[in-house]
């Protein structure tokens, strides 16, 4: 059974497209077929992230528009065979698709693929509309402050009223450190707002600057913490229950002295 | 403890979104708030005559007791008349 996840938020430059591109490459990874669908159009970026940017033939809306077959729309990953692309359109804006043809597409999909991620624009306008359509799940970005929680909250209420029921939370840029000296609301203080399920929490760290620089996502690289926490965040969306990892590890020799003497 | 009194901005940070949350939830869902007026219409005609076009109702804030600052239903009822209460 294939199911078709948006990833929103609401407000830009929270992580939507690095939640969408690591959530895609670590499904694929445990062997699902996963297309990525960058809905952005007119801000195509999924693709730099994903280090396809140099392969792109067609697009999104050639496929909507029958210009090209879906299979020759579709980007194959560098590395993973499970896991494809389907880039926006730089030169067309978001009102070139409707919400039925976004259903009709991924409808088409469902046919060859595990996973559909749509990666959904800022704001909630058209796009945001034809991001949600085919939606049976969407799991909400947002980072632990104020304006991005207001806005992560006014889609969900937009996402349940359009039935979508399945919601779940994705925390990013969280730092223990500030969280820990009163100055970062916690993953609970989040959660108790939102009022909806947690699925990930990312920490704030610079390895996931590193690999957008790159264009490898970090769910590849299981060395570092965010690799970590992003394939823990797959398999929960598989749904298994994994523990989250305990961000407030002490660092350096004085914090693991501290921690040692139980200060 | 006694040389910092001042709260911290997780808290403040906490509270003024609580706030705006339930701002933004009532003005975002109008259903809401017409379902009261007209409840709220139907309990006081039982008691006093008042124009019913007039019955404003708003979600904003007031400051409490204890000095906090706390959303509020607003309700601004012109009345007409007081109904004789029947004994």
């Amino acid at each position: 059974m294939s199911e078709v996840i948006v990833v929103t938020s609401g407000k830009g430059g929270v992580g939507k497209t690095t939640t969408s591109a690591n959530v895609g490459t670590g499904l694929a990874m445990q062997g699902k077929r996963v297309v990525l669908i960058d809905a952005d159009i007119g801000l195509r970026n999924l693709d730099v992230v994903m280090g396809l940017e140099n392969r792109i033939v067609y697009n999104l809306i050639d496929v909507i528009e029958g210009n090209c077959k879906i299979n020759q729309g579709l980007i194959k990953d560098k590395k993973n065979p499970n896991l494809f692309l389907l880039p926006a359109a730089q030169t067309r804006d978001k009102d070139a698709v409707t919400p039925d043809q976004m259903r009709e597409l991924c409808e088409k999909l469902r046919d060859d693929f595990d996973f559909i991620i749509i990666d959904c624009p800022a704001g909630i306008e058209q796009g945001f509309k034809n991001a949600i359509a085919a939606a049976d799940r969407a799991l909400v970005v947002t980072t632990p402050e104020v304006s991005a929680i207001r806005d992560a909250d006014r889609i969900i209420g937009l996402l349940e009223a359009n039935e979508i029921s399945n919601i779940r939370l994705v925390v990013n840029r969280l730092r223990p450190d500030m969280v820990k000296r009163g100055d970062m609301m916690s993953i609970d203080d989040v959660v108790e707002i939102l009022a909806i399920e947690l699925v990930g929490i990312m920490p704030e760290d610079e390895n996931i600057v590193i690999s957008t620089n790159t264009g490898e996502p970090i769910v590849a690289n299981t060395e570092t913490l965010p690799g970590k926490a992003y394939a823990n965040m797959c398999n929960r969306i598989m749904g298994e229950e994994i523990p989250y990892i305990d961000l407030d590890q002490p660092s350096g020799f004085f914090g693991k002295l501290k921690s040692l003497m139980g200060i | 403890m006694f040389f910092n009194r001042k709260p911290k901005s997780k808290s403040v940070a906490k509270d003024r979104l609580k706030l705006i949350l339930i701002h933004d939830r009532a003005n975002c869902n109008t259903e809401i708030l017409e379902m009261m007026r007209l409840d709220i219409l139907k309990t006081i005609s039982k008691y006093m005559d008042f124009d019913e076009n007039e019955l404003e109702l708003s979600i904003g804030s007031t400051r409490s007791d204890t000095g906090n600052v706390v959303p509020a239903l607003t309700a601004n009822i012109p009345i007409k008349n007081i109904k004789k209460p029947r004994n």
